[in-house]
């Protein structure tokens, strides 16, 4: 099996999803999703446009409500309990496709925002721990300018490390890189090789499958709301069970 | 009578001075009430508030209807009498000619801010609103630290032209014998005779004052630039 050096702990799950239900109206968009996140894991989920792994991931930090099933995060069962749910989101960071930076923040302040509101650091603290993540991804050095200032592959970056300011046990990525320029798509990739590496636990949506070959531990194949296909990438790549699978990597892969 | 004579000034100076103070400090009492009053109302309308935002919806409706004008002589005249019977028995509580510039100006204005912030609230990209669902802030702070205060950036011309319109609409306070700027000039010009002096000067006071604050929001976008895009 492929994948990083870094352990992943079978025993202790961070996420549970049971029998996960979503609709948007008369659209089923999750249908009866059964998924287990190992601590350490790294999970690529692909698939088709409009196969639910979007939604599949919005569930895991509730921005989107599921409508049947259960999803434990992190030992806490998502319900309608807004203290659970900003406990849970306290411990599991984002990055989205389309960046939702803070415009009006500079990107260290746009670092520092989340850890001083809902983690209690005091302004030099939540400074410092912003600036050694800037550091780590290698864009310190426009800490003071404003997101619009930036590129679209250092706004990702910033991103990232916006949401590594607070620490999370898990980090979601939602076609991180789907909204860049082709030139920038690397140097995004490349971050998010190094945080596998440090050990994270990662869901990443994505349809870069040379991510997904180095990186990750599972792929997860869904299509029309479904888990089609949850194993090694190796097997995936070179022997998909499924003619839906093979299907989408012919397109992909041209 | 035919050249103009600017030497009134000297004499009429003071008074135009405490008109031109007047004026200013009713936009600034009308504008901190109206901004604080209309966030409030854009903020029960975007939560959709049961009872309270249709209420509110009724009110702005009925507030942008009627002239300004008229809204003070209400206030002026019917207040006092609705106090009477609320409080007293029935005589008519009088709250002056002040009170009532002031309560009315933050309560007309409020209708007009609130649907500036209103239109604002519904700009903003949901984008915004998920990352800071993402990052676990609360709903406080969500508004505070990033949905409102982008929505004022983006929003200040409008909050500023509003914010103008109120500075010239204060002088519509003389209906309540009250005096402003307009209204001392208007005094003195009909004392002295000299209308078209004192409608000039008047005239480059509003001016200056208007475009000093043009300027300074200008400025203060110049400093705190974003495109509010985030490509």
């Amino acid at each position: 099996m492929q994948g990083t050096a870094s352990p992943i702990d079978r025993s202790s799950t961070i996420v549970v999803a049971e029998n996960l239900v979503k609709r948007f109206g008369g659209f089923t968009a999750l249908n009866d999703i059964n998924l287990t996140v190992a601590k350490g894991e790294k999970i690529v989920l692909c698939g088709p446009s409009g196969s639910g792994k979007s939604t599949l991931i919005r569930c895991i930090n509730h921005i989107e409500r599921h409508d049947g099933g259960r999803i434990i995060v992190d030992g806490v069962e998502l319900t309608d309990r807004m203290a659970d749910i900003n406990g849970v989101r306290s411990e599991v960071g984002m990055v989205f496709q389309s960046f939702n930076l803070f415009p009006h923040l500079s990107v260290v302040e746009n670092c520092m925002l989340a850890p001083m509101k809902v983690r209690g650091l005091s302004r030099p603290e939540a400074r410092e721990r912003a600036m050694g993540l800037l550091r780590k991804v290698r864009i310190q050095g426009q800490a003071d300018k404003y997101p619009a200032q930036l590129s679209g592959g250092q706004q990702q970056r910033v991103a990232i490390a916006r949401a590594l300011c607070m620490q999370p046990k898990i980090m979601l990525f939602d076609e991180p890189t789907s909204a860049l320029d082709p030139e920038m798509v690397k140097e995004v990739l490349d971050t998010m090789v190094q945080l596998a590496a440090d050990g994270i636990t990662m869901v990443c949506v994505t349809h870069e499958m040379g991510f997904a070959r180095e990186v990750a531990d599972r792929v997860v194949f869904m299509d029309q709301g479904s888990i089609v296909e949850d194993g090694d990438p190796e097997t995936f790549f070179r022997a998909p069970r499924t003619e839906r699978a093979k299907g989408f990597l012919n397109q992909i892969i041209h | 009578m035919n050249s103009l004579d600017f030497s009134i000034l000297l004499q009429a100076w003071p008074y135009l001075w405490s008109g031109l103070l007047f004026s200013l400090a009713l936009t600034a009492a009308a504008f901190v009430i109206g901004m604080l009053l209309g966030t409030c109302f854009a903020l029960v309308q975007h939560f959709e508030v049961p009872v309270v935002a249709q209420v509110v919806r009724g009110y702005i409706a009925l507030i942008r209807s009627i002239p300004l004008i008229l809204v003070l002589f209400w206030f002026f005249f019917l207040v006092p009498i609705v106090l009477g019977h609320l409080y007293g028995n029935g005589r008519p509580i009088p709250i002056g000619a002040t009170w009532t510039a002031f309560i009315t100006f933050g309560l007309f204005e409020a209708a007009y801010y609130s649907e500036i912030i209103r239109v604002g609230l519904r700009a903003v990209n949901k984008g915004q609103f998920e990352a800071c669902q993402a990052l676990a802030l609360s709903t406080f702070d969500t508004y505070r630290c990033v949905i409102l205060s982008q929505v004022i950036r983006v929003a200040s011309p409008i909050i500023l032209s509003q914010t103008i319109i109120l500075f010239q609409d204060t002088s519509l306070v003389y209906v309540l014998s009250l005096t402003d700027l307009l209204g001392a000039a208007s005094k003195l010009a009909q004392l002295n005779g000299r209308l078209v002096e004192m409608y000039l000067v008047v005239a480059v006071v509003y001016l200056a004052i208007s475009s000093a604050a043009s300027q300074c929001v200008a400025s203060l976008r110049r400093r705190y630039a974003f495109t509010g895009a985030h490509r």
